[in-house]
């Protein structure tokens, strides 16, 4: 009994969730707990099980073990029920291109079961929504990328669910699309639509979600606000490229000196990084004292945590690297 | 701004209300295409048409046709429709299998799969459009026909059942486009069926005759499902044929019929496995 509260208190619950293409576990025990209205961050690396979970979640694909909930409903037992409660933009829009945007979502306000006139009254209100409406009457294909995703997150809001599923709404998106998507889901949210979201990016999720879950070979890794992750992280990094891999115990020295953190280093790329606390005055002092200590630098600059030092952080190990690989 | 969600159907009877609505809603969509792009349809339509022109008029002269007025212009048009009706039905495969993957590819598919629509409306909405369209393809074959001095002979009834014929082969092949659709990563690998098609056409009876070919080729003409199907359109519109002394010659109705069932036995099954194969 105490498990079916549990999970009655979550609008997306998963426990244990596990799917394996032959040899390969692309999901090994996933669990994932949104509260109704809150909005996660699924992040992680290329074949981390983002999609995978994604698509077990909105019924396209049968888990093969654990279980998982969706709106109060078993997503492989109870699918037609968890499909009226769900939205689902993929990867790309899923749209017709041939059709215009406003028949895209009469079209699919048809498969959701509403009437003729109800369809076209929904496909109205969304195209305003979405600041689509002077494109209503354009084909899909004449729509920019972030106007198709913008048509796409509409086509899969139509009938308000309770829950939105988006795997990596921008992906392939200019700067601006990105922007547009993101001020889309902003207003989703802003109504109380629970929203599992992808994204390779730690700024798409910093923007947007409540909470991030950080998923790695299948399984979550880490799990928490933002604010949390980053902090662990630790903001913003200083980067030191030198010229040869000699020079290189010396300027970790001197780094770590200025910075008052252990850099990390690699070799390869000749490359040392170090979190820094003030931006300016960190680069200033490096670039002074890596002279003083006469190591020639060939590269020097600040930037924002990437997944990659995120990973590097909660794993070990790079984004995309097996652990085996770091290890040897 | 919330919609009351729909109540799911349990009964039979409300569960195929779902699907004929649904399935009207997926093959409207295709509707819309011819209207949102008339080029595409028309170029389609055009296509065999176009080829009825070049066979008849430029290689129809020097194909005699046995036991007939030899080079006799309208008489090898006559011959000539039949198969170009067949064609038309086979080109078919090619449309199917691009809306099929076309759509896969894009991701609509699974939108429609994350939808709480019935399953069979994606592919029961694709063999309604796909059939009117090629109703509409046979429609245009027709007129051309008649345009070009081909006509029926025996009874209107005759010429319907000959119609039905192709259609049924249309039917069959549409469920090889689905299956094919599934299959497929990318749209790009319809052009592979777009080229392959040419060989089984004319490793057929529809152009020329399966006796004057080498004798394993011939036999493997003689059998190819569409030989069946213009053998047996010929007899029924009352245009000249090969004739043949084989079983298969002289069965050509029988196996009009028993090639698509056959077909459609083997393709149906594996379309909707490979449809289930998605969510695995």
């Amino acid at each position: 009994m105490e498990v079916v509260v549990e999970s009655a208190r979550f609008a997306v619950f998963a426990e244990g969730l596990e799917k394996r293409y032959g040899k390969v576990k692309a999901l090994d025990g996933l669990d994932l707990r949104i509260p109704g209205g809150k909005v996660c961050g699924l992040l992680g690396p290329n074949g981390a099980g983002k999609t995978t979970a994604v698509r077990i979640l909105s019924t396209l694909l049968r888990p093969d073990g654990g279980r998982a909930e969706v709106a109060g409903f078993d997503v492989v037992r109870q699918a037609a029920q968890v499909r009226c409660s769900i939205g689902l933009a993929g990867q790309q829009a899923a749209v017709d291109e041939i059709l215009t945007g406003r028949q895209n979502l009469e079209t699919f306000g048809r498969l959701y079961h509403l009437g003729v006139r109800e369809a076209r009254k929904r496909a109205d209100d969304l195209l305003e929504r979405f600041g689509l409406a002077d494109a209503a009457g354009k084909q899909a294909k004449n729509y920019s990328g972030g106007m198709r995703r913008r048509l796409d997150l509409a086509a899969s809001f139509i009938l308000s669910p309770p829950v939105l599923f988006l795997d990596e709404p921008t992906t392939g998106l200019d700067p601006r699309g990105r922007n547009e998507v993101w001020e889309a889901v902003r207003s989703l949210v802003a109504g109380g639509t629970t929203v599992l979201l992808t994204t390779q990016y730690l700024d798409e999720a910093d923007q947007l979600a409540d909470r991030i879950c950080v998923i790695d070979a299948g399984r979550a890794i880490e799990e928490g606000a933002p604010e949390d992750l980053k902090s662990r992280v630790g903001g913003d990094r200083i980067d030191v490229v030198v010229r040869s891999a000699a020079e290189l115990p010396v300027a970790a020295r001197v780094v770590g000196r200025v910075c008052g953190a252990e850099p990390e280093i690699d070799r390869e790329a000749r490359r040392l990084s170090a979190p820094v606390m003030d931006r300016l005055s960190a680069l200033t002092g490096t670039v002074r004292a890596l002279d003083d200590a006469g190591v020639d630098a060939e590269d020097i600059g600040l930037r924002r945590p990437t997944l990659d030092d995120v990973f590097l952080r909660l794993t070990g190990h790079r984004a995309g690297e097996k652990e085996e690989e770091v290890a040897a | 701004m919330t919609h009351p969600i729909p109540a799911i159907p349990r009964s039979v009877p409300d569960r195929l209300r779902w699907a004929m609505a649904d399935s009207w809603t997926v093959a409207r969509r295709d509707l819309i295409h011819w209207f949102r792009q008339p080029f595409g349809i028309i170029v389609t339509l055009l296509f065999p048409v176009m080829l009825v022109l070049m066979f008849g008029y430029l290689f129809g002269g020097a194909i005699s046709l046995p036991g007939g007025n030899a080079a006799g212009g309208g008489d090898y048009r006559e011959f000539l429709m039949p198969g170009m009706f067949a064609m038309t039905m086979a080109f078919g495969l090619e449309a199917t299998m691009m809306s099929v993957s076309t759509d896969a590819a894009r991701g609509v598919t699974d939108r429609f799969r994350s939808m709480p629509m019935a399953p069979s409306a994606v592919v029961l909405g694709r063999s309604i459009a796909d059939m009117m369209s090629s109703a509409l393809g046979l429609s245009v074959m027709v007129a051309c026909g008649l345009v070009v001095g081909w006509r029926w002979h025996e009874s209107f009834g005759q010429a319907l059942f000959a119609v039905g014929l192709l259609l049924l082969l249309r039917f069959s092949l549409l469920w090889v486009g689905i299956f094919l659709g599934l299959m497929v990563k990318s749209p790009e690998a319809v052009a592979a069926v777009q080229i392959l098609i040419w060989p089984v056409l004319f490793l057929s009876n529809t152009f020329v005759a399966p006796e004057t070919m080498p004798g394993w080729l011939g036999a493997i003409s003689e059998w190819n499902p569409l030989s069946a199907t213009v053998a047996a359109t010929r007899e029924l519109f009352g245009n000249p044929g090969w004739g043949g002394e084989t079983w298969i010659a002289q069965n050509s109705l029988l196996m009009a019929v028993l090639w698509p069932m056959v077909i459609f036995a083997v393709f149906f099954p594996l379309s909707v496995r490979r449809y289930r194969r998605l969510s695995r």
